[in-house]
């Protein structure tokens, strides 16, 4: 098998550049493509803060959030924003290269198949940090909580990283798909769930002000969740995006 | 028409002998417990299903990854048609748990990470089901559902361990006892027989269905197969 070959020596090419720099390169050059765009076009950004702002205002209505319940469901609330916003992103960011054929213009880049994930995930990573970013202090304002505090944001961080690395793994396949734009979340929430129950209990923690003692455990989870999918995505990546 | 092997139906009225034995051992051999009563019978097939659900998703990832090294259709074969089998003993699981609970926890469900640990672990698996729906080039249904029982498998030894881990009322029958749980009881020698006889019967029930799966499968191919040839003729 001819191509198979052609794959094999192409690869060995590029470690023998001793490459890593070109690698971080392309990976580079594609977060910078999806940056790019989103700023020329500002369409994901805005329909996910739209979005992101219409999940607050039914929270608001359907648990009446006083000071008492805020107190107590503040990091829920924000999460399941996070949660839903980040799909609407993440099944347009994917959408956007299959349906004009750019997907097979990647894959046609003489890169290695994970730069390609990496470059998606890290784009799609820094679009769910400015939502989140706006958000944040949104709700700091209309609900005179401060929201601004380090371990928060580290768990955000976190979270989203999680979010992210997973969601670039499924959406990429999801978009594949004849129901596609059903299946992302039926393929994602049950797979986030530990992380989510994870993020929800260590904001918390933070936003009570519990131990640090307590709050721990959750942010070791978190990080353990990080570490796992991150390295299952850049093994699986290729067989997703394969033709 | 292809003729059902010898060697499945010798093991399918095999199964069904073993199962009957389970019934009995379970039903009648088994002494009762003290506190719980004959509703501690249903703890048997309780845990055999769940068991079953284990190992069928356990061997959904092993043979979603030798899929994915090797790209030959059959891995994918046992890979579907072991989810589905699971599905169905996980269900299983959940419902005699809720039989159960309903006396002795005096509720048919609870938010006890278990419980929710183990419906995700069956969502998970019903979404695998689903995106095999949504596409129709077999080799990538077979490439995707191999990720996705690669990916959705952290949810079994979370489930397995979450009442190890977790504060949690489910109680833990095999390897060590916590106070706290509600319904935790020390098996007594026949017990434990009748106990690792179900898991031993529910394992046969699952690698006969399996195989009866594989082959309907197979068949269903031929059909598909048949009926090109028939159609370009």
């Amino acid at each position: 098998m001819p191509p198979t070959t052609e794959i094999v020596e192409h690869k060995i090419e590029t470690s023998a550049d001793g490459s890593l720099r070109a690698y971080l390169r392309s990976i580079g050059a594609i977060v910078w493509k999806d940056l790019a765009a989103e700023f020329r076009s500002r369409e994901l950004i805005g329909a996910m803060l739209v979005f992101a702002a219409l999940v607050i205002l039914i929270f608001n209505f359907a648990l009446e959030l006083d000071i008492r319940t805020r107190e107590t469901v503040t990091s829920g609330v924000l999460w399941v924003t996070f949660a839903f916003a980040g799909t609407l992103g993440l099944n347009r960011s994917m959408a956007i290269e299959k349906d004009r054929g750019c997907l097979d213009g990647l894959l046609l880049a003489p890169v290695d198949r994970s730069a390609i994930y990496f470059g998606k995930a890290i784009g799609n990573l820094f679009f769910m940090l400015i939502v989140e970013a706006i958000i944040l202090p949104m709700y700091s304002v209309l609900y005179n909580v401060n929201l601004f505090q380090p371990g928060l944001i580290l768990v955000i961080l976190l979270g989203s990283i999680g979010y992210t690395a997973v969601g670039t793994l499924l959406a990429s396949m999801a978009v594949q798909a004849r129901t596609r734009d059903m299946l992302l979340p039926i393929l994602l929430f049950p797979v986030l769930i530990p992380l989510l129950l994870a993020a929800v209990k260590a904001s918390n923690g933070f936003l009570q002000g519990f131990e640090m003692a307590e709050i721990m455990p959750w942010i070791n989870v978190m990080i353990a969740y990080d570490v796992i999918f991150i390295a299952v995505a850049f093994m699986v990546f290729d067989f997703v995006v394969e033709e | 028409m292809e003729r059902i092997p010898k060697a499945l139906i010798v093991l399918t009225w095999l199964t069904s002998a073993v199962f009957v034995v389970a019934l009995y051992l379970v039903l009648f051999w088994a002494p009762q417990e003290a506190i719980m009563g004959d509703v501690q019978r249903v703890f048997y097939f309780h845990v055999a299903a769940g068991w079953v659900g284990g190992l069928a998703f356990l061997v959904t990832a092993i043979v979603g990854g030798i899929y994915l090294a090797r790209g030959e259709q059959r891995w994918d074969r046992i890979a579907v048609a072991s989810v589905e089998i699971g599905v169905v003993f996980t269900f299983i699981n959940i419902v005699t748990g809720s039989i159960w609970a309903r006396p002795i926890w005096n509720t048919w469900w609870t938010w006890d990470p278990r419980l929710v640990t183990a419906t995700i672990m069956l969502l998970i698996y019903i979404a695998y089901i689903m995106l095999r729906q949504g596409i129709e080039d077999p080799d990538r249904r077979a490439r995707f559902g191999a990720v996705y029982g690669i990916v959705g498998f952290i949810s079994v030894p979370l489930t397995f361990l979450s009442i190890r881990i977790f504060r949690t009322i489910h109680p833990i029958v095999v390897g060590g006892s916590d106070p706290t749980a509600l319904g935790a009881f020390n098996m007594t020698a026949d017990m434990r027989v009748a106990f690792f006889f179900s898991l031993f019967t529910f394992t046969l029930i699952y690698v006969t269905l399996l195989w009866h799966r594989l082959r309907l499968q197979h068949l269903a191919e031929k059909i598909e197969e048949r009926k090109l040839t028939a159609l370009s003729a």
